[in-house]
């Protein structure tokens, strides 16, 4: 085994023990990323050289973590100071802030060493990374493959073994779709877990930032140092933050889980379907209650979704005028020209096409037809989660109708429809790697009651050391 | 026959508060400092920071809300109005729309001893904007510049009721509710700084009818006069436009200062869709009673309440407790001078008459004055007891207010005493009267006024130090001598 292939587990471990030291273990992830990286794609920008700085800070007199000395990869939408954050866009293509985003620095502090800014869709609104101004991120798995979106720089980094976890993001399953098709572990925290401050906002009431990790065991690492409360983020809940690690433990017996009936639609692939019913009966293995219940508003989820979150996002995108900072177009006569060109020419087509359909969302006329009436079900499909948990622990659901798909497949228009209730709700969900299709992974959803990201923790952790799904890397010719 | 009309009139009033911190991010207010020096992540509009709400900025409205008799909700909620402008570092400001923290209100006005209640429709929070810098006119400016110090600043938006019926009435209102937002210390309400703005709402409707007329919102009106000269030019240009038959039209209006004309600058058909809707980075604020009850227990005396005071316990006539309860820093430097002085009348006199003059020649606030309430307290002392005269008492605080000495030092310094010695004024007399055969001969003669003329050549010699009463007495005594 190389180092690069280990855990963050067990590399801190051998860091902890001071077996190997963090330049080591940054040479190794420097050589994978040498090999893999023009075919994967994964980074927008690689940050090596303060990585190597940050590493030898840590040989010198880090202080163990956890997660101190370990190469990890941040999604370029949030805010790292003194390195551009791009959102993929070239609206941003030279931006640079002078500020980190809370989670960022939460890492910082724990003596994270970033290798670089992870690839995305566009200001993070897609399903496969194919929106991304600067190139599409590949699938390790298969090439020909989306690695999924929006966080699909992370996934496919953390699959192929050129970080060793990531931070993402996660509106509407940006987080779990890429997880689920890369093979890894992806979490999507409570609203307003992690702090928001300094992610780029797509929709700011379900952004959350989350991690993207090859096993349970890093995901709790990862969330132990992410979570907790911020002043910065006025959403973000003061509630105490456990110790994740604490969770993990295979002994579910008399867990009770219910699988939505809504979840398991039409356009679900029947071997993916199979791969999750295999899943369950695990689960049942393991000494859990399996029950099927319904979630019956879930199934308008998708359209409140993307009503909801592009009537945000048209308000929220609109600081991009090219007057402050960012993409501006030097060509115009005169300011209001100025600001609509830079528009025109700094967002691509899907950003363009979500502003577009959420200003018409929020105009007068449109208002109580659409954002009105999709801000009513939103409540409805919350209350359906609300009743599920009075009875269950927590739901299980395949995270995606299918195995990760080729570029332009018809599959990426319904692809989140299983993710987005869950920010609808606000609660936290989890995709796992839960079977496998055709040698390629299929994700397992497990969504909690919110705040209950321990519960999950331990039901995908039992999950994982019964099954050894977590354990299958893809195999890239060197 | 000619219609008789009526105008209706309601104000929208901008108020900045004088928060130690901006309304969404930790930035200190300012004003005249340098270009974005008073500017962060949060209120350039950068890309993934989120608006904290400012504490201060809810206690401020609640504040503002009670003095002015509103309900404050219990729960209110941010909206965004969304447009793009330069100065707008979101492009949407964070305002309120639906749910505003304070409804239901009224204020009270005095015109010719007849008081009217005007009713206040809302009071919301919300922020300020920056501003955009041009060189020269900005038809021709070659290029904009943006300041967004003042972008963030929290600001009160107070909507009166459309209840005032003459533009008299709605500078009532508007110097009423300055007073109230001073008395209570939330705005410094500089009209001519912007820290305190106005938009009215006019229209026009034949007496006695129910319906309101079609209203025009003037803007941009930069002080109580624009208020009223606007305001009057405004019903008079819709008087004549129905009168001429015309019809006229929803539109919003600028006050032409200049020109001293309202002008046409949109109509409602031109008016932009905000697209309002509730502020996703924003949790609902939830007030309590206790809350409430709190800030409650911390409203000063308001100007109602000062202006009953002056009059019942001074004894004060009501104009002058209303001009004394203009403003704060008036009321407070003529409480701290009557607890020295004791003359309330005497002092009030002062405050409203010399003292005011003084201020507005050199266009300043009574708190950056010279004159304390002590050493206008001493001059008067010197006053009651005789050691100045009445005349040369203008001109020591004429010198206290230019030089910030003590009366007596410059009663001194300058050898301004009084000359109340009879015999020193017997001697001037004399020689006055034996200069001036002429003007004795015509006193003589039944020319009554020729008194005042020897009057003045008196204290004119004594350089104005004569007690003018006893130059008085003695001139009389001498002229029936002669």
């Amino acid at each position: 085994m190389k180092l690069y292939q280990l855990t963050v587990q067990k590399i801190g471990e051998m860091l902890a023990r001071r077996e190997i030291k963090a330049q080591e273990v940054l040479e190794s992830v420097s050589e994978r990323i040498s090999q893999v990286e023009h075919r994967i794609q994964a980074f927008t920008t690689l940050t090596l050289e303060s990585a190597r700085d940050a590493a030898m800070d840590f040989d010198n007199r880090g202080k163990i973590t956890g997660l101190a000395g370990i190469p990890c990869g941040i999604k370029d939408n949030l805010c790292t100071r003194g390195v551009k954050t791009t959102c993929a866009s070239k609206m941003l293509e030279e931006f640079i802030p002078p500020y980190d985003a809370t989670a960022v620095n939460k890492l910082k502090t724990a003596g994270a060493v970033m290798v670089g800014k992870m690839n995305m869709d566009e200001f993070a609104m897609g399903r496969s990374t194919g929106s991304s101004n600067f190139y599409p991120t590949r699938n390790p798995w298969d090439l020909t493959r989306v690695s999924g979106g929006s966080s699909g720089g992370a996934a496919a980094a953390v699959a192929a073994g050129e970080v060793f976890y990531a931070l993402g993001s996660d509106t509407g399953g940006s987080i779990r779709l890429p997880a689920s098709y890369c093979g890894v572990v992806g979490m999507k925290p409570t609203y307003g877990r992690v702090s928001r401050y300094g992610l780029v906002t797509f929709a700011s009431s379900m952004d959350q930032v989350g991690p993207v990790t090859r096993n349970v065991t890093d995901c709790a690492l990862v969330m132990n140092a992410i979570c907790g409360y911020d002043c910065l983020d006025s959403n973000s809940l003061q509630a105490e933050v456990p110790d994740y690690l604490g969770y993990l433990q295979t002994d579910i017996k008399g867990m009770k889980i219910g699988f939505p009936r809504e979840y398991f639609i039409n356009e679900l692939d029947e071997d993916v379907k199979n791969a999750i019913k295999k899943a369950l009966l695990k689960y049942e293995e393991l000494g859990a209650v399996v029950e099927e219940t319904s979630l019956p508003h879930s199934k308008y989820a998708q359209p409140v979704f993307q009503i909801i979150a592009s009537a945000e996002t048209s308000s929220s995108m609109a600081r991009f005028d090219g007057v402050r900072y960012g993409y501006r177009d030097e060509d115009a006569q005169e300011i209001a020209e100025m600001m609509s060109n830079s528009r025109a020419r700094g967002f691509g087509p899907e950003v363009k096409r979500r502003i577009l359909l959420g200003t018409h969302v929020l105009s007068k006329g449109s208002y109580e037809a659409y954002y009105l009436k999709a801000m009513k079900v939103r409540r409805l499909i919350k209350d359906d989660f609300d009743r599920a948990f009075e009875k269950y622990d927590l739901l299980v659901s395949p995270t995606t109708v299918s195995v990760a798909f080729k570029p332009g497949a018809m599959t990426e228009a319904v692809c989140d429809i299983l993710t987005t209730p869950a920010n609808l709700a606000g609660i936290p969900a989890i995709s796992i790697p839960g079977g496998m299709v055709d040698d390629l992974p299929v994700g397992l959803q497990l969504m909690g009651r919110p705040l209950a990201e321990g519960t999950l923790l331990k039901a995908a952790y039992a999950f994982e050391q019964a099954t050894d799904y977590h354990l299958r890397t893809p195999v890239l010719e060197v | 026959m000619t219609v008789e009309y009526e105008a209706v009139i309601g104000l929208e009033v901008h108020a900045e508060l004088k928060t130690n911190t901006k309304a969404f991010c930790s930035c200190g207010l300012s004003f005249g400092a340098q270009p974005n020096s008073h500017v962060c992540p949060g209120c350039l509009g950068m890309p993934g920071t989120i608006p904290v709400l400012n504490r201060g900025l809810v206690e401020y409205a609640i504040k503002t809300g009670l003095a002015l008799n509103c309900q404050i909700a219990e729960y209110c909620r941010f909206d965004r109005k969304n447009y793009f402008y330069p100065d707008l570092p979101n492009n949407f400001q964070i305002s309120q729309l639906d749910l505003p923290i304070a409804t239901k209100g009224s204020l009270e006005i005095e015109i010719g001893g007849v008081k009217k209640t005007i009713g206040i429709n809302r009071v919301h929070m919300e922020e300020d904007a920056g501003k955009l810098v041009h060189q020269g006119n900005i038809m021709t400016t070659p290029y904009s510049l943006v300041d967004l110090n003042r972008a963030g600043t929290p600001l009160l938006e107070i909507v009166s009721e459309p209840d005032m019926r003459s533009p008299q009435e709605a500078r009532m209102y508007m110097e009423k509710l300055r007073s109230i937002l001073l008395f209570l210390g939330v705005s410094d309400c500089k009209m001519e700084e912007g820290s305190l703005r106005c938009d009215a709402n006019i229209s026009i409707r034949p007496k006695g009818q129910e319906k309101l007329g079609t209203r025009a919102e003037i803007k941009n009106l930069n002080s109580f006069r624009a208020l009223e000269r606007a305001a009057e030019y405004e019903i008079k240009r819709q008087i004549e436009v129905l009168e001429e038959g015309g019809q006229l039209i929803q539109e919003t209006r600028t006050w032409d200062e200049d020109r001293q004309v309202t002008l046409s600058m949109r109509s409602k058909e031109e008016a932009q869709d905000y697209r309002y809707f509730p502020d996703p980075d924003l949790p609902p604020v939830i007030i309590d009673t206790a809350w409430i009850e709190r800030v409650r227990e911390t409203l000063p005396e308001l100007p109602d309440q000062a202006r009953d005071r002056l009059v019942q316990v001074f004894n004060l006539p009501s104009y002058d407790a209303a001009q004394l309860t203009m403003s704060k820093d008036i009321l407070d430097f003529f409480d701290a001078c009557v607890t020295e002085y004791n003359e309330p009348k005497s002092v009030a006199n002062w405050v409203m008459g010399e003292l005011t003059r003084l201020l507005n020649q050199s266009n300043m606030e009574i708190k950056d004055s010279k004159i304390t309430p002590s050493s206008l307290a001493q001059m008067l002392k010197l006053l009651e007891q005789g050691t100045i005269s009445g005349k040369i008492a203008k001109v020591v605080f004429e010198e206290m207010f230019t030089t910030g000495d003590s009366p007596d030092k410059i009663v001194k310094d300058r050898g301004l005493v009084q000359i109340s010695d009879e015999s020193a004024i017997q001697a001037i007399v004399s020689e006055v009267i034996d200069e001036n055969p002429k003007v004795v001969e015509d006193f003589k003669n039944g020319k009554g006024k020729a008194i005042g003329f020897l009057v003045g050549q008196v204290m004119k010699v004594s350089k104005g130090k004569a007690n003018p009463e006893v130059v008085n007495r003695l001139l009389k005594e001498e002229l029936s001598r002669r």
